[in-house]
């Protein structure tokens, strides 16, 4: 019952995930299979594997995707048009027709009756994959033990970035600030703070300078970029108008 | 228990499809995930049909050997994107003709 | 038993066997008669590099010392010899193995035997006197040390042909003297004549000596040995096409080395040499090889009539292609070049004439060493007073300018033509007389050959030494100095005595240990008839050459307006345009086909298939377009296959 319930679940995540724009919405959308799947794992006598699946892949391994996405930048997302001429189609034809081999081939086999984990988890699965794990794949245990030591040396080398330039003091900051203004004449002080008026406060709304105009270097570039900011003038015809 | 593989099945088509057709990389990888949860699916089947845990076994060495990869594989898209800010595979295509 | 014959019935005579003693006592120094012009050779050329300035001064005298040395000590073995009893006539010495191959064991013997011993004294003898002259013709040629090395290096492998024990040590000689020659020929290399001239000599003689090599490799098949010894043994059992083959394929070295024809077109460029050169090498001494090589090889031609037939016929034509180039020879030496191709061609005939012939062509050869060595320095001689000029149309009256030299001349002179009692009437008598006896075609050519010979000589003799001054300005005939007089003197005195060896049939006997003795054929006519009728020819020739030649005024230039004969003749009788087209032409024709096919067949194969596959490739590596995602597709393309592969494997 419950893999009826799940099954078409899972599809349906795993499909957005091939339509999705949003790498997020990707990430989220294989949470909900991975969570279903561990949820399989249990009703398939896998306590163990349950456990495994939902802190580990669901927990460390997609937490880990998402971190990366947020360092990347979690608007990234996909341009819809193809560049190599014909993969999509070739890559939807191969696949239909490998998914209907696979799936007409497989339902045509009969696996006979289950023989059941009751016998194999005599004890707590959690035990047997123990006494497993521990005695026959022990070598094969030591040795993942290896790779992941490998793979967070490996991790940290890769993720590691050399410095290039010395890192700046206090002392030398203040310089350059003396040195850009015997240059170029840059202000010397502190950026002015936005607007401060009688009757309106805010970050999008630059000060004025002695002469009436707006100063650009009161409020942040990001609003400027977003085209938010907005003028005293126009604040003065808004209050008037009310 | 055959519709169990059948979805396996169909979960690792999808995932396979997914890294043919999606760009950024990451979701790649997503999908590279997808298609050995499939595989881990189908492990842990097995081990029921056939009544031991080898299969659950085996299906926890993948998960900690996919662990290692995406650290690793996450770590190289990190060090692609620093460089070339681009996280798409089809930007790292010097390697031709 | 130090000489054993085998009876061989069906020849009707014996085929001496070589059956060396081991060398003992003087003998024992043989070795010593090649060591020391080899290290003349050695210490000459390679010396430079240490002692230059000495070396140039005294190196003539070393070259010379040498060559005494060893003609002194050919004089002692050859007096041991005459003492020793018939039968213990052939010395071998063995020095080291050579080499040994598989079944083949190649020691540096030698042999020494009457004929070695007489090609001994000939090539030390006429070669000291020829190193004595040397010394003044080269007197002012700063490469004078290296001129002597050269000599010596070519006494020293002439003396290891005539020595060797085994066809490869002679193989050794032979290689040797073909080096000495080129590098002779050549000597003056900065003329491009010259450098031309030794290559020529070079291939051509390239071409005999695969008939050589060949035949050593057929003997070894054969054999199973290259010694004298165990061939000789054997030769009765080998087949008669194999003794066919080795006959002929011999005859085609001895062709090279001899300039006979169809090889002979080299002789005459030969004459690029300095003289002395030409007198030693391409008179005496190296072009007799042949010879040597076909008496050397009796047991052979003995049992190969074919052969034996070849070699006259060669040596005929020869014979009369020589003395013909020599009638219309302007140039003295090539007019004795074409003399000695002649004589060779006589030798030759005697050769192959066989058992009977044997001792005569070794006889006609030593007196012929005597009087062509004279004759060839004699030129030299007259060239040296007349600064280097050559052509006998710039000569005439110089008998009383250089008396010596036209005295020996002249005693050279009546020994070419057969004077009665000079050595060449010996010679030349007896060859003619054999040849008559076996063929009178043959005979009758040989006679001609007399003929022609009195003619071109008195023509010679009669530009140079008579008649009109004919000399080019500034040009003041005077004597040679001493030293180059003096060998002069000795060997005319060779020339006119050299028929004491005839004297109670001593050649005869005396070579009988390797030759075999022969059975007396009556010639057809009586010996005294025949004598007289050769005498009666060369009288005739000369009569012609003094009404032709000698009563008219001889023009200073070479008349063009002359009979086909004389163009004929002048052109080497067209030896060197037979050699174009029938040899030459077809094999660059050959070789430019060759290198067509090469360029356009092999090449075209090669690089257009190298060029599909670029081809091809630059369509390929479209696919290598760099995006990962492409490869996936192909990997999925290839799952889909194996999948498909399988499932149709397990349904079928």
């Amino acid at each position: 019952m419950t893999f009826w319930i799940l099954a078409p679940i899972m599809v349906v995540a795993a499909l957005g995930i091939l339509f999705v724009r949003k790498a997020v919405h990707a990430a989220l959308l294989l949470a909900v299979v991975m969570i279903s799947l561990a949820v399989l794992y249990a009703v398939l006598e896998a306590p163990f594997l349950f456990a495994v699946q939902i802190i580990v892949y669901t927990g460390a391994i997609l937490m880990l995707f998402l971190f990366v996405l947020m360092l990347v930048g979690v608007d990234a997302s996909d341009s819809v048009v193809e560049t190599i001429r014909g993969q999509r189609v070739l890559a939807a034809v191969f696949g239909l027709v490998l998914g209907l081999v696979l799936v007409i081939g497989l339902s045509q086999v009969t696996l006979g009756t289950a023989v059941g984990l009751d016998e194999a988890n005599t004890g707590g699965n959690i035990e047997q994959i123990a006494n497993i794990l521990f005695s026959r794949y022990v070598f094969a245990f030591e040795a993942t033990s290896a790779l992941l030591i490998t793979a967070a040396i490996g991790a940290m080398v890769l993720a590691h970035r050399e410095r290039l330039t010395p890192k700046a003091t206090q002392a030398s900051i203040a310089a350059q600030r003396m040195r850009d203004y015997a240059e170029h004449g840059k202000h010397l002080g502190p950026l002015a703070a936005p607007g401060v008026y009688a009757r309106h406060n805010a970050v999008d709304t630059p000060a004025l300078l002695p002469d009436g105009t707006a100063s650009e270097a009161s409020v942040s570039r990001v609003l400027a970029a977003r085209g938010v900011v907005r003028s005293m003038p126009a604040v003065v015809k808004e209050d008037e108008e009310q | 228990m055959t519709h169990y593989i059948v979805l396996s099945a169909i979960l690792f088509t999808i995932g396979c499809v997914g890294v043919l057709v999606r760009r950024n990389a990451i979701v790649v990888f997503m999908c590279i995930e997808l298609m050995l949860n499939a595989s881990n699916l189908a492990l842990v089947t097995f081990a029921k049909q056939h009544g031991n845990l080898d299969g659950q076994i085996a299906a926890f060495f993948v998960m900690v050997v996919a662990a290692a990869e995406v650290v690793i594989g996450l770590a190289i898209i990190m060090t692609i994107f620093r460089t070339r800010r681009s996280a798409s595979v089809d930007d790292a295509s010097l390697l031709k003709y | 038993m130090t000489l054993q014959t085998i009876a061989r019935a069906a020849e009707g005579h014996e085929i001496p066997v070589v059956h060396p003693i081991a060398a003992d006592g003087v003998f024992s120094w043989l070795w010593l008669i090649i060591a020391l012009p080899l290290l003349g050779a050695v210490v000459l050329l390679a010396g430079g590099a240490l002692a230059k300035g000495a070396l140039d001064k005294v190196g003539h005298w070393i070259g010379t010392a040498t060559a005494v040395g060893s003609f002194a000590l050919s004089l002692t073995l050859f007096v041991s010899l005459l003492g020793r009893e018939e039968s213990e006539r052939q010395i071998g010495q063995h020095l080291f193995t050579w080499f040994q191959v598989g079944g083949l064991d190649v020691g540096l013997d030698l042999l020494y035997d009457p004929l070695s011993a007489l090609f001994l004294l000939l090539i030390t003898g006429v070669g000291s006197l020829i190193h004595v002259y040397s010394i003044g013709y080269m007197e002012h040629d700063e490469r004078r040390r290296r001129f002597f090395g050269y000599l010596n290096l070519f006494v020293a492998a002439m003396l290891v042909l005539v020595l060797g024990a085994n066809y490869l040590v002679v193989f050794l000689g032979w290689e040797g003297v073909g080096l000495a020659s080129y590098l002779l020929i050549g000597f003056w290399q900065h003329k491009h004549s010259a450098a031309a001239a030794a290559k020529k000599a070079f291939v051509i003689n390239r071409v005999g000596d695969i008939g050589l090599s060949l035949a050593i490799a057929l003997m070894f098949t054969t054999f199973g040995s290259t010694d004298f010894a165990v061939i000789s043994e054997q030769t009765g059992s080998a087949s008669q096409s194999t003794l066919n083959a080795l006959g002929l394929l011999l005859l085609l070295g001895a062709c090279g080395k001899s300039a006979q024809v169809p090889l002979q077109a080299w002789l005459l460029d030969a004459m690029e040499g300095p003289t002395p050169v030409s007198a030693l090498i391409h008179a005496a001494t190296m072009v007799t090889a042949g010879v040597y090589l076909v008496v050397r090889s009796n047991f052979i031609y003995e049992l190969t009539p074919v052969a034996q037939t070849v070699v006259v016929i060669v040596a005929t034509v020869t014979l009369l292609w020589g003395a013909i180039l020599g009638c219309a020879k302007d140039d003295i030496k090539k007019a004795l070049a074409g003399s000695t191709m002649s004589q060779i061609g006589y030798m030759m005939l005697a050769a192959g004439l066989g058992v009977a012939g044997y001792p005569f062509a070794i006889f006609h050869l030593l007196t012929h060493g005597f009087f062509k060595a004279n004759m060839f320095l004699g030129a030299g001689s007259v060239m040296h007073g007349m600064n280097d000029d050559v052509d006998m149309r710039h000569y005439g009256g110089l008998r009383t300018y250089m008396p010596v030299t036209f005295l020996t001349f002249a005693m050279g002179y009546l020994a070419i033509i057969g004077f009665p009692g000079f050595s060449g009437f010996w010679s030349k008598d007896k060859i003619i007389e054999t040849a008559l006896a076996e063929n009178w075609v043959v005979g009758l050519c040989a006679l001609a050959g007399a003929g022609i010979t009195g003619f071109y000589m008195t023509r010679l003799m009669l530009m140079t030494f008579f008649g009109e001054k004919r000399w080019e300005d500034g040009v003041h005939p005077h004597e040679s100095p001493r030293l180059m007089t003096v060998p002069l003197i000795v060997l005319a005195a060779l020339s006119v005595l050299g028929g004491v060896l005839l004297l109670g049939d001593f050649v005869v006997e005396f070579l009988a240990p390797v030759t075999g003795a022969a059975e007396h054929h009556e010639p057809p006519l009586p010996a005294i008839v025949i004598t007289l009728l050769a005498v009666a020819v060369v009288a005739v020739g000369v009569g012609a050459a003094w009404v032709l030649v000698g009563r008219r005024e001889i023009p200073r230039v070479a008349p063009t307006e002359v009979s086909f004969a004389t163009r004929a003749a002048r052109a080497d009788l067209y030896g060197d345009a037979i050699n174009e087209g029938l040899v030459v032409s077809p094999g660059r024709s050959l070789v430019g086909g060759l290198t067509s096919f090469d360029r356009f067949g092999v090449d075209g194969v090669v690089e257009g298939g190298s060029a599909g596959v670029g081809g091809l490739s630059t369509i390929l590596r479209r696919v290598q377009n760099g995006f990962v995602r492409s490869y996936a597709l192909s990997l999925l393309g290839g799952v889909l296959l194996v999948v498909l592969a399988l499932l149709a494997v397990n349904l079928a």
